[in-house]
C-alpha cells in the first residue's frame, strides 16, 4: 500500500509533464486525421496547455516539503513548480499568436514541438540530475532549432534555425564537459549529493571554479548572457515571430531555472568565486545588451538585445545569493515574460498586417491602431521598469536584493542600465506616437485569439505591477524551495 | 474608518485616464467633459482637505494605512502634514487650470488628458506619500507621462530632444536615489519602509554623510537645483502650455518636496554636514537663472530660467535647516507653483494667438487682452516679492532664515529679486505695452472664456496669500517645525 501512495505522490509529481505528452499526441493525431479548417489546432493546442496549467495548479502543488522523485532524477519542489506555470503560460500565449500565421499556424508539427519544448522545460526545472539535466536541456533545445528554421522558403529563417543549431551544440558539448568532470570529482550525477561530494573531498577551488565555468557556458546559452549573446539576434530576427517570442521568453526562463539549481544547490562552497564571475557576467551582459540595442532599426533584434539585457538584470539576483535575491529573480523572470509576450504579441500584429519589422514603419500606429499602440506603450515601460507596471517591482527587488547583500556597486550599474534601456524604450514609444505615415488609415486587424493574448499579458502587467505581494511570497517560497 | 479623502484624490484622476481612454476619440467634447469633471473631483477635494485639517491638533491627518507587500514592509501609507497639504492643494489648482488651458488641444485630445490625468496621479501619491517605496512608486510615474506629453503636443523645434533630455535626466536622479533609499532601509534594520518609522532609524553620522548626497541630489535634480538644472528650461518651452504649467509649477515641488522628505528628513545629520554645499549650489540657482532669464529674448525661455532661479530660493529655505527657512521655502514652493502656472499659461495664450514669442516682435498685448495683461502682471509682482502678494510671504521668511545662518548668503541671494525685478519689468513692457507690430495687429484672436477663469483663479491664491498670508503661513510653519524638530535646527 505504502509503495502504491508513493508511487500516485509521483505520478503527482510529473502530472504537468504527462498532460503536455498527451497533448502531443492529441495535436499529431488531430493533425493527421481531421483535417478540416486548420485554424483550431492552435486553440486546441492553446486549450490543452491552459489545461495543464490548471491541473499543475490544482493536483501537483508541492505539498509541505520538497522530495526527490523517479529515483533521484527529479525534484517535486516549489521552484520547479513554479517555473512550471512560467513555461505553461508562455506557451499557452505562444499558440495563440500563431492562430492563423501562413506556413507555421496550420501545421500540426509546429504545435506538437512547441508543446515538447515546453515538456523539456519543465523537466529542465524539476531536474535534480546531472543525466536528467542534460536530456532535458537537449529535449529542449532540438524542437526550438527546428521551429526558429520552421519558415523553410525564408533564408532569413533558415540562417536561424542553423546558427541556433550550432552555438547550441557547442555550448551544450563544453557544458556535458562539465558534468563529466563534476561526476569524476565527486563520483556523483545527483546534484544533491555531488555537492556533498565535492564539500567534503579536497578539491582545489581552482579546479572547481573551472568546472563551473564549463557548466555556466551552457546556461550562459540559453539565457542569452553576454559572452555568449551572438546568436540571439539573428536568431530573433530569422526564426517565426511567436517561436521568436517562445525563445526569449520561456527558454530563457528555463535556462535560469537550470543556472540557478546548479549554482546554489552544487557549489555552494566556492560561492566566492562564482558571485564574482556571475557579478562580471551580468554587468557585462546588461551593458552590452543594453548598448547595442541603441543601435538596432529592426524591432526584432532590439528586443533580441534588450532581452539580453534583461537576462543581466536577472543575474543580479542569483549573484546577491540570498532568499530575496532568488526570489527576486523569479519574480523578474514572471514580470519580463509576461512584458516581453505582450510586446512580440505586437510585433506579430504589426508584422501581419503591415508586412513589416522595422521600427521606423512603426511611424503613425498610435492613429493606425490606439489599442495596439497602447499596449506597446505598456510593454515598452513595463521593459524600461515604470511604475506602476510589473517592470518596476521586479527591477526594484533585484536591487533591493543586491544592496541587501552589499553589492551596491552592481546595483548603480543595474540602475544606470536602466537609463540606457529607457533610452531605445521611449524611442520605439517616439516613433509610435510622434512621427506620422501615410498609412495611417490602413487599420490593424486584432483577431481574436491574438486580442486574448495581449489581454492576458497587459493584465498579468498591470497585476504583477501593483498588486505584487502575492507573486513576491510566491517567488519567496520557490526561492526557500531550492535548498 | 473615515473617508479616504486623499485616495480619493490621488486615484480619481487616474481612474478617469482609464475612462477616457475608453471613449470614442471623435467625442472631443464628452472627452473635455471628463476631464473637466475630474479635474473638479481632485480640487474640490483638495480644497476640503485643506479646509478640514485640523491645525489645532497638526501632525499628519486624514492617515489611510493598508498593506501592501508585507514581505519587504511595504504599506500603501499617506498622511498629509503642514507640508505637504499646501503641494496638494496646489497640484488640484493647477490640474483644474491646466484642464481649463487645454480646452484647444484638438490632436488626439483623449490620449492628451489621459496621459495628463496619469501624471496627476504621479504627483498626488507622491505629495501624500509616508511609503518610502509608495513615493518612488508614485514618483516614476509622475515621470513617464511627461515624455509623450511633451513629444507629442510639444513645440514642433525642440520637442524630440528636450522630452528625452528631460526624461533621462529625471529617471537618472530618481534611480541614484532609489538605491540610496535602498541602502537606508537594510541599513536600518528595522524592515520597513514606513517613513515615519525611518525618521526614527538613527542612522550612523558615517552612513548618513555618505548618502545624503545621492538621495538629496537625486531628488534635487527634479527640484531644478544647479548644476542639474540644465533639462528644466528647455523642458518648460518645449511642453504644451498646461504641461509646462504642471511642470514648473507642480514636478519641480516634487523634486524639492522628495528631496526634502527623504534627504532631510531621513538623514538629518547628513542635511547638517552638506547644508552649506546646497547654500552655495542654491546662490547659484538664484543668481544665474535670474541672469540668464534676463537675457533672452525668447518670452518662454525667460519664465523657464525663472523657474530656475525661484527653485533655487526653495533650496536656500532648506539648506537654512531653521523654522523661518524652511517655512519660507514651503510657502515658496506653493507660491512658486501658483504663480509659474500662470505664467505658463499667460505664454501659451500669448503664443496660440501671435505665434511668436519672441519678445522684441510681441508688444501691446494689453490693449487686446487687458485681463491676461493684468494676472501676468500679479504674476510679476509675486516673483518680485513684492509685498501684498503671496511672493512677499514666501521669500521674507527666507532671507530671515538665511541671515541667521549665513547673512552674506542672504545679501548675495537678495541680489536676485533685483536681477528679477529687472527682467520681469522688461518682459511687461515688451510684451503687454508698446505698440503691437503691424504684422499682428488685427490678428489676435479673443481670449477664450476657459482661460480667463483659469487666469483668475490663479491671480486671485497669489493675492489672497499676500494680504491674508493666515490663510496658509501657520499651516506650513506647523509642518516645518515638525522638520526642524527632526534636524534639530532653530
Amino acid at each position: 500500500m505504502a509503495s502504491q501512495a508513493a508511487l500516485g505522490s509521483m505520478v503527482i509529481s510529473i502530472l504537468p509533464e504527462i498532460l503536455l505528452l498527451v497533448l502531443v499526441i492529441v495535436v499529431l493525431a488531430a493533425d493527421l486525421f481531421w483535417r478540416a479548417g486548420r485554424q483550431y489546432l492552435g486553440w486546441l493546442t492553446f486549450a490543452g496547455l491552459a489545461l495543464t496549467l490548471v491541473a499543475a495548479m490544482v493536483y501537483s502543488r508541492p505539498a509541505g516539503a520538497s522530495s526527490l522523485v523517479f529515483g533521484g532524477m527529479l525534484r517535486h519542489d516549489w521552484p520547479a513548480f513554479s517555473f512550471q506555470v512560467v513555461f505553461l503560460f508562455a506557451a499557452a500565449v505562444t499558440c495563440l499568436l500563431s492562430v492563423g500565421l501562413s506556413d507555421i499556424g496550420d501545421q500540426g508539427e509546429y504545435y506538437a514541438l512547441v508543446v515538447v519544448s515546453t515538456l523539456g522545460m519543465s523537466l529542465m526545472a524539476a531536474s535534480a540530475d546531472l543525466i536528467m539535466l542534460y536530456l532535458s536541456i537537449e529535449t529542449t533545445s532540438i524542437p526550438l532549432y527546428v521551429l526558429a528554421g520552421y519558415l523553410k522558403r525564408d533564408d532569413k529563417s533558415a540562417e536561424s534555425g542553423l546558427k541556433y543549431f550550432l552555438f547550441g551544440a557547442l555550448t551544450s558539448t563544453v557544458m556535458l564537459y562539465g558534468f563529466s568532470l563534476l561526476y569524476g570529482l565527486s563520483g556523483e550525477t545527483n546534484l544533491y549529493r555531488l555537492a556533498e561530494g565535492l564539500r567534503v573531498g579536497a578539491i582545489t577551488p581552482w579546479v572547481l571554479g573551472g568546472v563551473a565555468m564549463l557548466t555556466v557556458v551552457g546556461f550562459g546559452f540559453k539565457i542569452a548572457a553576454v559572452p555568449f549573446h551572438f546568436w540571439t539576434p539573428d536568431v530573433y530576427e530569422g526564426a517565426p515571430t511567436p517561436i521568436a517570442a517562445f525563445i526569449s521568453t520561456a527558454s530563457k526562463a528555463a535556462g535560469f531555472a537550470v543556472l540557478v539549481r546548479v549554482m546554489l544547490v552544487a557549489f555552494p562552497s566556492i560561492e566566492f568565486t562564482w558571485t564574482a564571475l556571475l557579478a562580471a557576467m551580468a554587468t557585462a551582459t546588461m551593458t552590452i545588451g543594453n548598448l547595442l540595442a541603441l543601435g538596432q532599426h529592426n524591432i526584432k533584434r532590439l528586443l533580441a538585445y534588450s532581452s539580453v539585457a534583461h537576462a543581466g538584470y536577472a543575474m543580479i539576483g542569483l549573484v546577491a545569493l540570498s532568499e530575496l535575491g532568488a526570489a527576486s529573480l523569479v519574480f523578474y523572470l514572471v514580470a519580463y515574460i509576461v512584458t516581453n509576450l505582450a510586446a512580440f504579441a505586437v510585433v506579430v500584429l504589426f508584422a501581419r498586417s503591415a508586412g513589416s519589422e522595422e521600427i521606423a514603419d512603426y511611424a503613425g500606429l498610435s492613429r493606425r491602431a490606439p489599442g495596439l499602440a497602447l499596449v506597446m506603450m505598456v510593454a515598452m515601460l513595463s521593459l524600461a521598469g515604470m511604475p506602476p507596471l510589473a517592470g518596476f517591482v521586479a527591477k526594484f527587488y533585484v536591487f533591493a536584493a543586491a544592496v541587501q547583500s552589499g553589492w551596491i556597486w552592481l546595483a548603480f550599474v543595474g540602475v544606470l542600465n536602466a537609463i540606457a534601456g529607457l533610452y531605445y524604450y521611449m524611442t520605439v514609444l517616439k516613433v509610435i506616437y510622434l512621427y506620422r505615415s501615410d498609412d495611417e488609415d490602413k487599420p490593424i486587424a486584432v483577431p481574436g485569439p491574438h486580442a486574448l493574448a495581449l489581454a492576458l499579458c497587459v493584465t498579468a502587467i498591470v497585476i504583477v505591477g501593483t498588486i505584487s505581494a502575492p507573486w513576491l511570497d510566491w517567488a519567496m517560497a520557490a526561492a526557500k524551495g531550492i535548498f | 474608518m473615515n473617508f479616504p479623502i486623499l485616495s480619493i484624490i490621488i486615484f480619481t484622476p487616474i481612474t478617469m485616464a482609464v475612462l477616457i481612454l475608453l471613449l470614442p476619440s471623435e467625442r472631443p467634447g464628452l472627452i473635455r467633459g471628463f476631464a473637466l469633471t475630474a479635474a473638479v473631483i481632485a480640487a474640490g477635494l483638495s480644497v476640503a482637505a485643506y479646509i478640514s485639517y485640523d491645525q489645532a491638533v497638526g501632525g499628519y491627518q486624514f492617515v489611510e494605512q493598508l498593506r501592501w507587500i508585507p514581505a519587504l514592509g511595504i504599506s500603501y501609507h499617506v498622511g498629509v502634514d503642514g507640508m505637504n497639504l499646501p503641494l496638494v492643494l496646489l497640484t488640484g489648482v493647477v490640474i483644474f487650470t491646466g484642464v481649463l488651458i487645454s480646452w484647444g488641444i484638438d490632436d488626439r485630445p483623449r490620449e492628451f488628458f489621459a496621459f495628463l490625468f496619469i501624471l496627476a496621479t504621479g504627483v498626488f501619491g507622491v505629495f501624500a506619500s509616508l511609503d518610502l517605496f509608495q513615493l518612488f512608486f508614485f514618483f516614476e510615474i509622475a515621470v513617464f507621462p511627461m515624455y509623450l506629453l511633451i513629444v507629442i503636443w510639444g513645440w514642433k523645434v525642440t520637442r524630440e530632444y528636450a522630452a528625452m533630455k528631460l526624461t533621462l535626466y529625471l529617471f537618472i536622479g530618481s534611480v541614484v536615489s532609489l538605491v540610496g533609499a535602498l541602502a537606508m532601509y537594510f541599513t536600518s534594520g528595522l524592515g520597513t519602509f514606513n517613513m515615519l518609522e525611518l525618521e526614527q532609524a538613527a542612522f550612523t553620522p558615517a552612513f548618513q554623510r555618505l548618502w545624503f548626497p545621492f538621495v538629496f541630489l537625486g531628488f534635487a535634480v527634479l527640484g531644478g537645483l544647479f548644476p542639474f538644472h540644465n533639462w528644466s528650461p528647455d523642458g518648460h518651452v518645449a511642453a504644451p502650455t498646461a504641461v509646462s504649467m504642471f511642470h514648473a509649477g507642480v514636478l519641480m515641488k516634487l523634486g524639492a518636496f522628495a528631496a526634502l522628505r527623504v534627504g532631510i528628513m531621513l538623514l538629518p545629520e547628513g542635511a547638517r554636514f552638506w547644508a552649506p554645499y546646497i547654500l552655495v549650489l542654491g546662490t547659484i540657482n538664484v543668481i544665474y537663472g535670474a541672469l540668464i532669464a534676463s537675457v533672452q529674448t525668447d518670452f518662454k525661455y525667460v519664465i523657464g530660467f525663472s523657474s530656475v532661479s525661484h527653485m533655487g530660493l526653495v533650496m536656500l529655505g532648506f539648506a537654512t535647516l531653521n523654522l523661518n527657512g524652511l517655512t519660507g521655502a514651503g510657502l515658496q514652493m506653493f507660491s512658486h507653483g501658483v504663480m509659474t502656472a500662470l505664467f505658463f499659461a499667460v505664454v501659451g495664450i500669448i503664443y496660440d494667438r501671435a505665434h511668436t514669442r519672441e519678445i522684441p516682435n510681441l508688444g501691446g498685448f494689453n490693449k487686446v487682452m487687458p485681463l491676461v495683461a493684468v494676472a501676468f502682471i500679479v504674476g510679476g509682482l509675486v516673483s518680485m516679492g513684492m509685498p501684498g502678494f503671496s511672493g512677499f510671504v514666501a521669500e521674507f521668511p527666507i532671507f530671515l532664515g538665511l541671515w541667521q545662518v549665513q547673512p552674506i548668503v542672504a545679501l548675495i541671494a537678495a541680489l536676485g529679486i533685483v536681477i528679477t525685478a529687472a527682467y520681469i519689468m522688461r518682459v511687461v513692457s515688451g510684451v503687454f505695452f508698446g505698440d503691437m507690430s503691424a504684422e499682428l495687429a488685427g490678428h489676435i484672436g479673443p481670449v477664450r472664456g476657459q482661460d480667463k477663469v483659469a487666469l483668475a483663479v490663479l491671480a486671485g491664491i497669489l493675492i489672497l496669500i499676500g494680504i491674508f498670508p493666515a490663510v496658509m503661513a501657520p499651516m506650513v510653519e506647523s509642518g516645518a517645525s515638525a522638520v526642524v524638530r527632526i534636524v534639530g535646527g532653530m
